[in-house]
C-alpha cells in the first residue's frame, strides 16, 4: 500500500517520507562475516526499502564487497540474518536467491568467455523464464529469449558485438556485458558491485543513464556499491557507510556528506586510496 | 519487429564505419531470416552436403571394402568414438574430469557378455543388456554424481577413479561370474538370427550396428547440446559460480550431463562386447580404458561434437598401424612410444585438438573477412 504510493511520489522519497512505514524489501539483522581471524562484515544492521537506490561506500576493504557476497549467497554470513520480504534467506544457496529476485552484478568481471556476448545475455533470459530443464528442443525454438536478450544488450550499445566471443571484449565492454546479464534477470533487487569500475570516461555515462533510468521507472530496488563520490550523491536515494567491516552512518546523502565521523574517517580514508 | 529493425540499423552502422560499401547483402539476408546470427548459408547447405556424402560412404563401405580386418577396425572406432563423445559431454561441454568413466563401458559389456552366455535366447539377452545397461549405469552415475559433484571437481575425478577400482576388483574376484582376470570369450553364444535378420558373427553386420548407433547417438548428444540443457553445461564449464547466480542450479545440470554420459558410455560397452566377443576386466573395465578416451577427446578436440569420432580414428588407426609394422623393425611392437610421438606431434600442431584447432583458424578468419 504504502509502496504504490511512493511509486507515484518518485521524487518524494528523499527526506523525512523515507522514514516512514514503508516496505523492507532487505534486512540485515547483526550481519558477520569472519574468515579466520578477520573480520570482513561485523554486526552490519542494515534495512534497504522497497524501490529506492541505496548506495553503499566506504575504502577498499570495508567489506562492500563481501557484504555483496552474503546478500547475494556467494558467502554464508558466520553469524546474523538476512531476511528477504520478511523471510530468513541467509542459509539459502545463491541460485535461489535470485529466483526470489535477488540479482547481482560482480566487481570482478564474471562472464562466461568461450560463449557469445548474445549467448551470455540469452542465457540469463533463459533463466529468467525458468526454461531449466528442458534437453529435447533445440535452444532456437525459444526465439523470445534472444530478442529479449538484444534488447538487454540494445540498453547497454553492446548490440554490435552481439556474435562476438566474449573473451574478445574489451575491459569496459565486458563490464557492460555484466550489467546486461544482470538486466536480463529482471529481479527486483539489483546489487551493483562497481559497476563503473575500469570504464573508460566515456563509457561510464552510458552505464549512469542506465541505472538512472531504472531508478526512475521506481519499479525495483537498487543497491549500489561505487567509488564515484559524484555519481553516488547524484544517483542514491540513501547512502550506507561501511568502515573496517562496520556500519559507520545511514541516512540521506547529504546526512552522509554532512556527516563528520563519515568526513574523516571514510572520505579522508577514500583520498589515501585515491593516491595510491 | 522492433528489435529487428533496430538490429540491422546498428548493424548497418557499424559496416558503415568500417567499409561503407557492400553492407546492402549480409542486412538484407538477416532480416530476410530473421535469425539475428553471422550466418553464411553457403557454407550452410556445403556442409550439409559434405555430411550427407561421408555418411554415405560410410555406410557404403562394407560393399567396396571386403577385409575383414578393415571391417573390425572402423567398428572399433565408431564405437570408440562414442565412448569419447561421452567422455567429452563431460570434459568438453560440463568441464569436469572423470577418471572413472570406463566403469561404464565396462558394466556394459559385461552386461551383454553375461546375458550372452546365461540366456539361450538371442532376442531376449541382447534387449536384456541393453535394458540392464541403461538402468546400472543410471543409478551409478546418478550416486556417483551426488556423492561427488556438489564438491570441487577434483573430489569428482577421485571418486570416479575409486569407484572404477571397486569394480574392477569384483570383476577380478568374482570368478564364478566373470571368470577373473581371464575374462571370457562368447563367441560361441552369439546369435546368428537375431531378430530374424542380425547375424552377430558377421563382421559386415556389426559394423552396420555400429554405425547406426554411432550416428544415433551424435544426433542425440548434438540435440542435448544445443538444447537450454545443454547451453546451460556449457556455461557452466565456462563459469560455474555465475550460472548458480544466473539462478540455475548447477547440481542438477552436473548429474543430467553425468547421467547421459554414463548411460551413453554404458551402452557403447554394450557395442563393444558385441564387437569384440571377449570381456576381461582390463580390456574395458581398466583406468588405461579412461585414459585412452581422454586422449582421443583431447587429440580430437575438446568439447567440439566430432572430436572425438576423429580423435577414436587417429587412436585407433595409428595403434594398428604401428603394430602392424613390427615386422620392418621390432621397435614397432612397442608402438606406445611411437604413439607418444604421435600425440607430441598432435599437441603442438593442434593445441586446441585437431577440429578445435580447426574451428578456431576458420572462426578467425570469418572475423577477418568480416571487418
Amino acid at each position: 500500500m504504502d509502496t504504490s504510493a511512493s511509486v507515484k511520489s518518485t521524487d518524494s522519497l528523499q527526506g523525512d517520507e523515507r522514514n516512514s512505514e514503508r516496505n523492507k524489501i532487505i534486512e540485515t539483522v547483526k550481519l558477520t562475516k569472519s574468515f579466520g581471524g578477520h573480520t570482513a562484515v561485523s554486526d552490519v544492521s542494515l534495512s534497504i526499502f522497497d524501490k529506492e537506490l541505496k548506495s553503499i561506500i566506504g575504502p577498499n576493504g570495508a567489506g562492500k564487497t563481501t557484504f555483496f557476497n552474503l546478500l547475494s549467497g556467494q558467502m554464508k554470513p558466520t553469524s546474523g540474518e538476512i531476511f528477504y520480504k520478511g523471510n530468513e534467506i541467509q542459509n539459502l544457496p545463491p541460485h535461489k536467491r535470485t529466483k526470489l529476485g535477488i540479482g547481482r552484478s560482480f566487481q570482478i568481471t564474471n562472464v562466461f568467455p568461450t560463449l557469445t556476448v548474445l549467448e551470455n545475455v540469452r542465457l540469463a533470459v533463459q533463466a529468467k523464464h525458468n526454461i531449466h530443464y528442458s534437453m529435447f528442443r533445440h535452444y532456437k525454438y525459444y526465439k523470445h529469449l534472444e530478442e529479449e536478450a538484444y534488447q538487454s544488450l540494445e540498453k547497454v550499445k553492446l548490440e554490435p558485438k552481439a556474435e562476438h566471443l566474449a573473451s574478445s571484449l574489451a575491459h569496459g565492454e565486458k563490464r557492460k556485458l555484466e550489467i546486461a546479464i544482470l538486466l536480463s534477470l529482471d529481479t527486483q533487487l539489483l546489487l551493483l558491485d562497481e559497476p563503473t569500475a575500469g570504464m573508460s570516461v566515456d563509457e561510464v555515462p552510458q552505464i549512469i543513464e542506465v541505472i538512472e533510468s531504472i531508478r526512475d521507472q521506481r519499479d525495483r530496488t537498487i543497491i549500489l556499491i561505487e567509488h564515484k563520490i559524484d555519481l553516488v550523491k547524484h544517483l542514491s536515494d540513501t547512502i550506507a557507510v561501511l568502515f573496517h567491516g562496520k556500519k559507520l552512518a545511514d541516512g540521506s546523502p547529504e546526512e552522509i556528506m554532512n556527516n563528520d565521523q563519515v568526513q574523516s574517517a571514510y572520505l579522508g580514508g577514500l583520498y589515501n586510496d585515491a593516491e595510491d | 519487429m522492433n528489435i529487428k529493425k533496430m538490429y540491422s540499423k546498428s548493424e548497418a552502422v557499424a559496416g558503415g564505419g568500417t567499409s561503407g560499401a557492400g553492407t546492402e547483402t549480409p542486412k538484407g539476408n538477416r532480416a530476410g531470416t530473421s535469425k539475428p546470427m553471422k550466418n553464411p548459408f553457403q557454407s550452410m547447405t556445403w556442409q550439409k552436403a559434405a555430411w550427407i556424402i561421408s555418411l554415405l560412404i560410410l555406410f557404403a563401405v562394407p560393399i567396396l571394402v571386403s577385409k575383414n580386418s578393415t571391417l573390425f577396425m572402423l567398428t572399433n572406432i565408431f564405437i570408440w568414438a562414442v565412448f569419447a563423445m561421452s567422455y567429452n559431454l563431460l570434459l568438453g561441454y560440463t568441464g569436469i574430469i572423470s577418471f572413472g568413466h570406463a566403469m561404464f563401458f565396462g558394466i556394459g559389456a559385461y552386461c551383454f557378455a553375461l546375458m550372452a552366455r546365461h540366456i539361450p535366447q538371442g532376442e531376449l539377452g541382447f534387449l536384456f543388456a541393453f535394458g540392464l545397461t541403461v538402468v546400472i549405469c543410471f543409478l551409478l552415475s546418478l550416486v556417483v554424481g551426488l556423492l561427488s559433484l556438489r564438491l570441487r571437481d577434483t573430489f569428482y575425478a577421485l571418486i570416479t577413479l575409486a569407484v572404477a577400482t571397486i569394480f574392477v576388483i569384483i570383476a577380478e574376484q568374482w570368478r564364478t561370474m566373470t571368470m577373473g582376470n581371464d575374462g571370457f570369450n562368447f563367441t560361441a553364444m552369439l546369435s546368428r538370427d537375431l531378430f530374424g535378420f542380425i547375424d552377430l558373427l558377421d563382421r559386415q553386420h556389426v559394423y552396420y550396428i555400429a554405425l547406426i548407433f554411432l550416428v544415433s547417438m551424435f544426433v542425440v548428444l548434438k540435440r542435448f547440446i544445443d538444447s537450454p540443457v545443454g547451453r546451460t553445461l556449457q556455461a557452466i564449464r565456462d563459469n560455474e559460480d555465475r550460472v548458480s547466480s544466473l539462478g540455475f542450479a548447477v547440481l542438477n545440470y552436473k548429474l543430467i550431463s553425468n547421467i547421459i554420459a554414463g548411460v551413453m558410455a554404458g551402452l557403447a560397452g554394450v557395442v563393444y562386447a558385441i564387437s569384440i566377443r571377449f570381456v576381461s576386466p582390463d580390456s574395458v573395465l581398466g583406468v588405461e580404458n579412461t585414459i585412452d578416451v581422454l586422449l582421443m577427446t583431447v587429440i580430437g578436440g575438446v568439447g567440439t561434437m566430432l572430436g572425438p569420432i576423429i580423435g577414436a580414428g587417429v587412436v585407433e588407426v595409428s595403434s594398428h598401424y604401428l603394430m602392424g609394422l613390427s615386422h620392418i623393425h621390432p621397435i614397432f611392437e612397442r608402438w606406445v612410444i611411437l604413439f607418444g610421438i604421435v600425440f607430441i606431434l598432435i599437441i603442438l600442431f593442434f593445441p586446441a585438438g585437431i577440429v578445435g584447432t580447426i574451428n578456431q583458424k576458420l572462426r578467425g578468419k570469418k572475423k577477418e573477412g568480416a571487418s
